[in-house]
């Protein structure tokens, strides 16, 4: 086993996939010369060249286009848009082009491409770079949405997302690049199809994905102390929601908590407690739970920000709401 | 949120049968308001609300029979908001609440549905009071055990009239078990109070005339304001003196047992207003719709027994209280006076005092000033 972070683990998976296939190329802002915004590329532009580390003009839509293009005339481009605040102006060439051409073309062009980018909030960096907008892109049919929240996934689902014929979009919590882990030196390629139980319990379901795992983690050891057991389940991909496996947990803990750093409204914790409902009402002994995000612009100011967002202490404080310590 | 219980309707009840509700949810009451009927061993007691709120959701259903403290209905304050609707895919039917959707949790409702339990018996303590899993659990294992010793058999109005008799023998076994009863005895010569009353009545239509009980009941009141020790409750190894004054009323009913309900604060009554009171609760005693208030209120009971003939009555103390007066009926005697042979009205007062909470002393200086006001009755 190796200690190394977040933000390493992604860079042995695009490394690793630059090495794996010559059709594959990164393309981004700032991805050559400056290493990455967040630094994951850092060196990947002397290692492989600017051929295939490829800087571009700071236009979101012009590149992820020319991503699309290229995915369609047979190459594997891994698109890095710096932040997911930023993809809104590549929102027409993901939802318009990227998600419909198949569809559009009566199944004769797949593409595909995938596009990195960080997500969330908790940097102080106000308003305009701190959202979101995952559960956003989950809406869509025709891409898949993956949130790897493990060193093991960002390591290994790069890999399996440019084997995917159509559309993979992941997104890396910018919380998380810092965060030190072990990995396995053989560490691979991992499905990107099935949401994992990564803590057992059998009093409560905590739901979540991306840096909310954490957060979960913590509850748990939090509410562990209490006698209350938490069933810790990171869903890791998205869309398609794999549903079976929260819905079968429910069945054996009876109780939900939904953690999505989302705004509350219209948003993949709704999407989750509508299947829920829908698919395991009978199993249900308490009302599902969410813990979102304040439905307000991000604030900037550090304490007013650590109040908006989900934390271990707000999940805590929704599963005692239903379930009493010891009862 | 409050909730409203199944009211404890003497020492003695356990457990009391919705009979009827006249509040529906969204009904707003006042303090007072008389919101349905509860069936108890003694008789049909109305419900009243103690304070202005709002009808949120009623659980009991008329029929019902259920313990003492069981929850019966929920109010909210006036200006507390609704309560989030149920959850869509349980929509009630729009209009009549009849039926009461109760709150358990879908896993509770499904696995009472296969225990074949019913929800509405069962106590929630999950979010909201919402039954869960564990309630319905717990209730099942209630239920496997064997039916303890009181496991109700389904009351029928037929057998009130033994409910009622088991009620008051478990009050007066209790009392004569725990209560030391002491008896003093006095005569009262009722000459100046009958006198009083005649007088009075000349003054008033038929229909308005005032009975000696009602005097009798007014001094019992201000004696006790002399006297406050024997107006009051023996709990927990203390006597607890109250400061109103309700006199409890035997009444005996026309079809046998008796209920005890209390005219509230006699003591700032006027003598038309007790009775007023009086004739109200003698009325609606015997037809069984007695207020809850009135049934549990009272502070000292009387028991007036001479209109059957009898002179002197030794009564049972109504736990908690402490005392009980006993009048006899008003007999013509022999009465020495300045050293002349008369002839008077005389009654015959007895007070049965709990040795616990007064000592013989007390009763004594209650009947004084009992005697003391009746010679007086223009100043009651």
């Amino acid at each position: 086993m190796s200690t190394i972070t977040y933000r390493d683990a992604m860079r042995e998976a695009i490394r690793d996939a630059l090495h794996r296939d010559d059709r594959v190329f990164l393309m981004g802002e700032d991805v050559g010369r400056y290493g990455g915004c967040f630094a994951v590329s850092k060196g990947l532009l002397d290692e492989f060249g600017p051929e295939r580390i490829r800087d571009t003009p700071m236009s979101e839509s012009a590149f992820v286009g020319a991503g699309i293009g290229a995915a369609l005339g047979g190459m594997r481009p891994i698109v890095e848009i710096m932040t997911v605040n930023f993809s809104l102006l590549a929102l027409d060439q993901i939802m318009n082009n990227a998600a419909t051409f198949l569809h559009m073309s009566g199944g004769q062009f797949n593409v595909p491409l995938v596009i990195r980018m960080a997500t969330g909030g908790g940097r102080q960096v106000a308003a305009q770079h701190s959202h979101s907008l995952e559960g956003w892109y989950a809406h869509i049919p025709g891409i898949r949405i993956l949130a790897p929240a493990t060193h093991e996934d960002a390591r290994g689902m790069l890999w399996t997302a440019l084997e995917d014929p159509d559309p993979v979009l992941i997104f890396e919590h910018s919380g998380l690049y810092n965060k030190k882990g072990e990995l396995p030196p053989d560490a691979g390629s991992v499905d990107i199809d099935h949401a994992r139980i990564r803590r057992k319990g059998r009093d409560v379901t905590l739901i979540t994905y991306g840096a909310g795992l954490w957060q979960a983690f913590e509850a748990a050891e939090t509410l562990a102390r209490s006698s209350i057991e938490c069933e810790v389940i990171d869903l890791r991909t998205l869309r398609p929601l794999d549903e079976a496996t929260f819905l079968e947990s429910i069945a054996r803990t009876h109780r939900a908590v939904v953690i999505d750093e989302g705004w509350r409204s219209g948003s993949l914790s709704a999407e989750i407690s509508a299947r829920i409902q829908e698919k395991a009402f009978y199993e249900l002994d308490a009302p599902v739970q969410r813990v979102c995000s304040a439905e307000a612009p991000a604030p900037y100011a550090k304490h007013l920000e650590e109040a908006s967002l989900p934390s271990a202490q707000k999940i805590v404080a929704a599963v005692e709401g239903i379930i009493h310590p010891n009862g | 949120m409050a909730e409203y219980l199944m009211p404890s309707l003497g020492a003695d009840m356990e457990e009391g049968t919705v009979i009827e509700w006249n509040i529906k949810p969204g009904d707003h009451v006042k303090r007072g308001d008389i919101i349905g009927v509860v069936r108890t061993e003694k008789a049909d007691v109305d419900m009243e609300v103690w304070e202005d709120a709002v009808v949120d959701r009623i659980l009991a259903k008329p029929g019902e029979t259920l313990p003492v403290g069981a929850v019966l209905a929920i109010f909210r304050g006036e200006t507390e908001p609704k309560p989030p609707a149920p959850q869509p895919g349980e929509a009630q039917p729009p209009a009549p609440a009849e039926v009461e959707h109760i709150h358990a949790s879908p896993l509770a409702q499904r696995i009472a549905k296969e225990l074949g339990l019913d929800l509405s018996r069962i106590h929630g303590t999950g979010p909201h009071g919402a039954i869960t899993q564990t309630d319905v659990e717990n209730a099942a294992k209630a239920a496997e055990k064997p039916a303890p010793e009181k496991a109700a058999p389904e009351r029928t109005p037929v057998d009130v009239q033994a409910g009622m008799r088991r009620a008051i023998a478990a009050a007066m076994a209790r009392s004569n078990r725990e209560i030391p009863h002491y008896y003093l005895e006095t005569r009262i010569n009722m000459d100046r109070a009958l006198r009083f009353l005649e007088s009075e009545n000349q003054k008033r239509s038929v229909r308005d005339r005032l009975l000696i009980a009602v005097v009798l009941i007014k001094a019992v009141a201000r004696a006790l304001n002399e006297v406050p020790e024997l107006n009051g409750y023996w709990k927990d190894d203390r006597l607890q003196p109250q400061e109103s004054i309700h006199i409890g009323l035997a009444i005996s009913l026309r079809q046998g047992g008796l209920v005890i309900p209390a005219i509230h604060d006699a003591d700032t009554k006027s003598l038309d207003e007790l009775m007023q009171a009086m004739s109200d609760l003698i009325t609606r005693a015997r037809t069984g719709r007695l207020r809850t208030s009135e049934l549990t209120d009272g502070t000292i009971t009387i028991t007036h027994l001479g209109d059957l003939g009898v002179e002197t009555v030794y009564g049972v103390i109504y736990p908690p209280q402490v005392a009980l007066v006993g009048f006899g009926r008003v007999v013509d005697s022999p009465w020495a006076e300045n050293g002349m042979l008369g002839i008077r009205p005389v009654l015959t007062a007895t007070i049965a005092g709990d040795h616990r909470a007064t000592d013989g002393r007390r009763g004594a200086q209650f009947l004084t000033a009992l005697n003391r006001l009746l010679q007086e009755p223009e100043k009651l």
